[in-house]
């Protein structure tokens, strides 16, 4: 960063300090927030990831008829991930942080970069959370889901593949969203470990200029343009997966009036239309 | 009545299913021959589900034997999959796969589990909806269309599989009586087609007039078992007398 040789500093007003960071250190606080929100979709790209594969393992039954073998491993297996889950949810992901980061090179001999101590960090401390948001999200689907795959012949995992997954995806797409958000904010804590993200960068900045008030209103709205964003794309998105309001009538050429419910019985009658219903009142 | 030179497509012998210490099937056995209509009635927690499900493995027998075709469908070695895609099934709450189209819930087993491809599927899959009246709404999702409509789509999944038998767990029992109409009406087009089903109903005059068989179900066991003119014009257990007696009440 390029930090001018200041003269007058103390006669500047708030908004003239303002000002002056953007102008002087904009590029700082861009290329710090641009490493948050690395850290934050990539963290929450992977945590949702290992969130996926330990709530579909979490998920898996056991029955009476599997052999002793699938029924211990599994069950091994499932003790081992409740553990890590109630580590990482139980702990401070700042102190997480420093034990990972100075950790690994003290017992294992890694040096990791603090970028990479960072995406290891949150991407774990996301999968815990998410985990038990994709076992909520697969305990949540009617059972009559299953049974209905089941019952053409469906595998388990054919049966999670194109049935429950893509359900439970869509019941915890606002989940997921939290998370990106929190990991926006949360990956401030980063900074304990020098990762030079938005706050760090502004730590710094603020540090060079004692002028906390301002850098620090900066980080801010930039964090919330970064989360606000975010949040109307995740949105945007729900509402582009749960499809349309409407659908059209096979056949149609989508001009005619709107079409009443086919009455019973089983003479088939030409229809023309869109059939419209406020999904609101389906539900 | 079933040819009797055919040898049966479904045949249950002892059948038994408990829930705990619970013993909800106790020694079932029944056989179903190609072309058969077996409606199977009785009042609710005689075990009439619990064993349609058991056939289809959706629940697992206790103990006994089910054979699909003289094989035993019990034995380790037979693929539950393969054998649940020639038995069909149709729920009571319809069950549907919500994250898909009309359509795309006709494809999926046979594509998936029958290795046919899209064009195969497709053509299928409208030939079924067409005969089920439901070939307009094959871009709606379930959320969308009515509970007869979504039972009709069910139906059509069924069949796109082209089972052997096809097995019907209470299909109009979550309906209004409206819509019981349109789905029973589908049923009777099967029934005319020749079609092997084994139906669990509370709709007497469907099993009366389709049946080729009516099983009457009481505590777990087949109380009885005759032509639907003898079960109900002149029915041999108390029971089903009992049974028959306050249905016809609740229809007066």
């Amino acid at each position: 960063m390029t930090i001018p040789i200041l003269l007058a500093a103390t006669e500047r007003s708030f908004w003239e300090w303002v000002v002056f960071l953007v102008q002087h250190n904009g590029m700082d606080f861009v290329k710090g927030a641009g490493i948050t929100l690395l850290m934050a979709a990539v963290g929450t790209l992977i945590g949702c990831i290992i969130g996926f594969l330990v709530g579909i393992v979490q998920t898996i039954p056991i029955e009476q008829h599997d052999n002793l073998v699938k029924k211990t491993v599994l069950k091994i297996v499932r003790a081992l991930m409740t553990a890590y889950i109630e580590i990482f949810r139980g702990t401070p992901m700042i102190v997480q942080a420093m034990v990972i980061y100075y950790g690994s090179l003290y017992v294992f001999g890694i040096d990791m970069t603090p970028m990479t101590a960072g995406f290891v960090i949150v991407s774990i401390n996301t999968g815990a959370y998410m985990a038990e948001s994709v076992r909520g999200g697969i305990d949540s689907i009617d059972i009559g889901q299953t049974e209905a795959a089941k019952a053409i012949g469906m595998t388990h995992f054919q049966t999670m593949l194109s049935v429950i997954l893509p359900q439970a995806l869509r019941n915890i797409l606002p989940q997921i969203g939290n998370n990106l958000i929190i990991n926006i904010k949360d990956t401030a804590v980063l900074n304990v470990i020098g990762l030079n993200e938005l706050f760090f960068a502004t730590k710094s900045l603020v540090g060079a200029y004692y002028q906390p008030f301002p850098g620090y209103i900066i980080a801010c709205v930039v964090y919330f343009i970064m989360t606000f964003t975010c949040s109307r794309i995740l949105r945007w998105y729900e509402r582009k997966i749960d499809g349309p309001d409407s659908y059209t009538l096979a056949g149609t050429d989508h001009k005619g009036a709107p079409v009443k419910k086919r009455p019973a019985g089983m003479t088939m009658q030409l229809m023309n239309g869109t059939y419209h219903k406020q999904r609101s009142a389906m539900r | 009545m079933s040819s009797d030179n055919n040898s049966p497509v479904i045949e249950v012998r002892h059948l038994i299913k408990n829930f705990g210490k619970v013993e909800v099937l106790k020694d079932i056995d029944f056989k179903t021959y190609p072309g058969d209509v077996i409606c199977v009635i009785g009042s609710s927690g005689s075990g009439k589900s619990t064993l349609l499900r058991c056939i289809n493995m959706l629940e697992v027998p206790t103990g006994g034997q089910i054979l699909f075709n003289g094989s035993n469908i019990m034995d380790k070695h037979t693929k539950v999959t393969e054998y649940r895609s020639k038995v069909g099934m149709v729920f009571q709450q319809f069950n549907l796969f919500n994250n898909m189209t009309v359509l795309q819930n006709c494809l999926t087993g046979q594509m998936k589990v029958l290795k046919r491809t899209k064009e195969q599927a497709e053509a299928k899959a409208m030939k079924y909806l067409a005969q089920v009246g439901m070939d307009p709404y094959i871009n709606a999702k379930p959320h969308q269309i009515s509970g007869g409509q979504k039972q009709r789509v069910a139906i059509a999944r069924a069949l796109a599989m082209e089972p052997d038998v096809l097995l019907f767990d209470e299909p109009t029992s979550a309906l209004d009586p409206e819509m019981v109409g349109e789905v029973l009406e589908v049923m009777r087009e099967l029934v005319r087609g020749g079609l092997t089903m084994i139906i669990v109903t509370h709709e007497m005059a469907f099993a009366r007039d389709v049946s080729t068989r009516v099983v009457f179900m009481d505590k777990g066991v087949i109380a009885e078992e005759d032509t639907p003119e003898v079960i109900f014009n002149n029915p041999q257990n108390p029971r089903t007398k009992e049974f028959l007696a306050r249905f016809m009440q609740d229809k007066d």
